[in-house]
């Protein structure tokens, strides 16, 4: 088994710790750290450290990437702020541009890809008519598909912009409605940060919770080291004082936990005493996320198939998950 | 990966893996006489069975690495260095972001740089490894890397992939020694590799600035037509990979390009023509 994914998590962790690696243990941690879409955050913490030359050769193209990524990912914010600015309702962004925006240290090389906001879930409609007269179309216009979304998941099917090509998910709560967790939407928009240009980010805790319960209570893992370092730089930004009162408002207190205890495990993240050792099941998702060789390639792929059915699992009631599953098994 | 390689191409290094011997043989042979990479490589290439049962049962090569074009489809495994060019080419494409990445061939005469830009079946592979063979430096087949800080270009000699008639054509003016072997039925017809020469390989750390920018059509009656810099700053912003992600320095780097090096737009029904028209466009600068 190649130690390439334990290397990335011990340098994002301590970037000393990567001095002395020889040619080969470089190429294989960066190739995962690709792999993994932890380039531009793994060039940043190697910033200061005494690097081969090669190697500082990469970590420059990676930070010229992240630059740009953040770049287009505000401007996107940018647009969708300009087009739904006449109806007045909060936009609060989520995930990679709220780090950027909000100035964040998880934000620091971070790639970022969709655009992903939270409105009010009775303003649903007029945020998809206003994003639809500025340009933006569905993605997928499959009736099965969009029917789905409208009535089970937590967000719009997505939409992309027909000239900058790029996509938004409009999301009125954070969980799909058949997961069994209901977080409180109304609590997480009445208590989020006006951001200086009048867009909002969740507020500190929110945050955690919300990257926690995209981890672990919702999808199978992928891009999982990338989203607990997420979490490992947020929980060093707020703490975790009142955090576990916080999650358990929203019904998640089982999703903190776990992020707080596998930051701490992979990252060493500080946290409460009660998070700093790993359950069994815990080391599951452990061997999950750390599912990546130095290739850049998925291994584990047994492990990788439980997290994907698991996956199904968490969103669905049996019967449902049946249904589903047959109607799309059909086309 | 079972089998590997490393290779330096002009400033870029890859590691190549394969699930096959076959492809890394090949690619050993095409690039026997570069210098081997040193430290660690700019990107990784994987040429990958798309099923794990299909490195055995009609072995198909996923092109695979750092960088992924979902829609890229397999190629059958005799192809399989046309797979790790094709591989090559991607990560440079959608990687790439120390130099503005023009899709042309360049040759350089003199310290300065001819660069040839086109769609595929324009004739600037040709147009290139014909000129190599008259005295120019060849420089690439497929990209130019213009210098953001310099607005030189660096020199991207893989070996020139050949399609079809070209190959014949190169057959001419190169000896058999120099080129690969042939691979029929591949996407793109038939296809050979042809080495670059000894000098090509041993000067490719050099950069040239460039001097002149053609876009050369073959097929049509021998024209020759000044290109005014707007026009070829368009042309070429569709000809890059990285113009858009380049932000503000692709910007400043192509204007500088097209607004101090004149372009011009040649026609031209053969390459003896076309070598005739260039050497005079050149002499004429």
């Amino acid at each position: 088994m190649s130690r390439a994914a334990d290397d990335l998590t011990e340098v994002l962790a301590v970037p000393g710790r990567a001095v002395g690696f020889d040619d080969a243990r470089w190429t294989a941690m960066l190739c995962a750290a690709l792999a993994e879409r932890l380039a531009g955050t793994l060039a940043e913490r190697l910033a200061g450290v005494a690097l081969p030359d090669t190697v500082a050769t990469w970590c420059d193209n990676a930070l010229v990437q992240a630059a740009q990524e953040r770049r287009s990912a505000l401007w996107e914010a940018e647009m969708a702020r300009r087009a739904l600015a006449a109806l007045g309702v909060p936009v609060v962004l989520l995930k990679g541009t709220a780090y950027a925006a909000g100035g964040l240290s998880a934000g620091l090389g971070r790639s970022i890809g969709d655009l992903d906001i939270l409105v009010p879930r009775d303003a649903l409609d007029a945020v998809e008519a206003a994003l639809l007269a500025a340009g933006w179309e569905w993605v997928k216009p499959d009736p099965y598909d969009d029917a789905y979304y409208r009535r089970w998941m937590h967000e719009l099917p997505p939409l992309i912009h027909t000239s900058r090509d790029r996509m938004i998910d409009v999301h009125h709560t954070i969980l799909p409605l058949t997961a069994r967790p209901t977080p409180d939407a109304a609590l997480m928009l009445a208590d989020s940060i006006v951001l200086p240009d009048g867009l909002r980010m969740l507020c500190a805790h929110d945050r955690i919770v919300h990257a926690a319960a995209h981890l672990f209570a919702d999808g199978d893992l992928a891009g999982g080291l990338r989203n607990l370092w997420d979490i490992h730089c947020l929980i060093g930004e707020s703490g975790t004082d009142g955090l576990a009162a916080r999650a358990a408002m929203h019904g998640l207190e089982p999703a903190v936990a776990r992020a707080g205890r596998l930051a701490h495990a992979l990252y060493g993240t500080v946290v409460p005493e009660g998070w700093q050792r790993l359950t069994v099941v815990d080391r599951l998702f452990r061997r999950r996320m750390l599912a990546v060789d130095g290739w850049g390639r998925d291994v584990r792929r047994g492990t990788r198939l439980a997290f994907y059915v698991r996956s199904h699992w968490l969103r669905m009631p049996p019967a449902m998950l049946a249904r589903h599953l047959w109607t799309k098994w059909r086309r | 990966m079972r089998h590997a390689i490393g290779l330096k191409i002009g400033p870029v290094a890859f590691r190549v893996g394969s699930d096959w011997a076959a492809p890394i043989a090949a690619l050993q042979s095409l690039y026997r006489d570069y210098p081997a990479p040193v430290g660690v490589p700019d990107y990784t290439v994987r040429l990958e069975a798309e099923r794990p049962w299909r490195r055995w049962v009609r072995p198909s090569v996923a092109v695979r690495g750092d960088y992924i074009l979902p829609e890229a489809l397999p190629l059958d495994l005799a192809h399989g260095v046309l797979a790790a060019e094709i591989g090559m080419n991607l990560q440079l494409a959608l990687g790439e972001r120390r130099w503005l990445l023009l899709h042309a061939s360049s040759v350089e005469r003199d310290g300065r740089a001819l660069i040839m830009s086109g769609e595929s079946g324009s004739g600037k592979s040709t147009l290139a490894a014909v000129l190599a063979t008259r005295g120019w430096r060849l420089m690439g087949d497929e990209f130019a890397l213009i210098d953001l800080a310099t607005g030189a270009a660096r020199a991207f000699p893989r070996a020139t992939s050949l399609k079809n008639a070209a190959i014949d054509e190169m057959l001419r003016h190169a000896p058999e020694a120099r080129f690969g072997a042939e691979l029929t039925g591949t996407p793109k017809g038939r296809l050979r590799h042809l080495r670059p020469d000894a000098t090509a390989i041993a000067r490719m750390d050099e950069p040239a600035m460039p001097a002149l920018i053609l876009f050369p059509q073959y097929g049509g009656a021998e024209a020759a037509e000044g290109m005014g810099s707007a026009e070829a700053f368009v042309r070429l912003t569709q000809a890059s990979t990285n113009y858009g992600p380049l932000g503000r320095a692709g910007y400043d780097t192509l204007t500088r390009l097209v607004t101090t090096v004149p372009t011009v737009a040649v026609d031209y029904p053969d390459t003896a023509t076309a070598v005739a028209l260039v050497e005079q466009l050149w002499d004429a600068l």
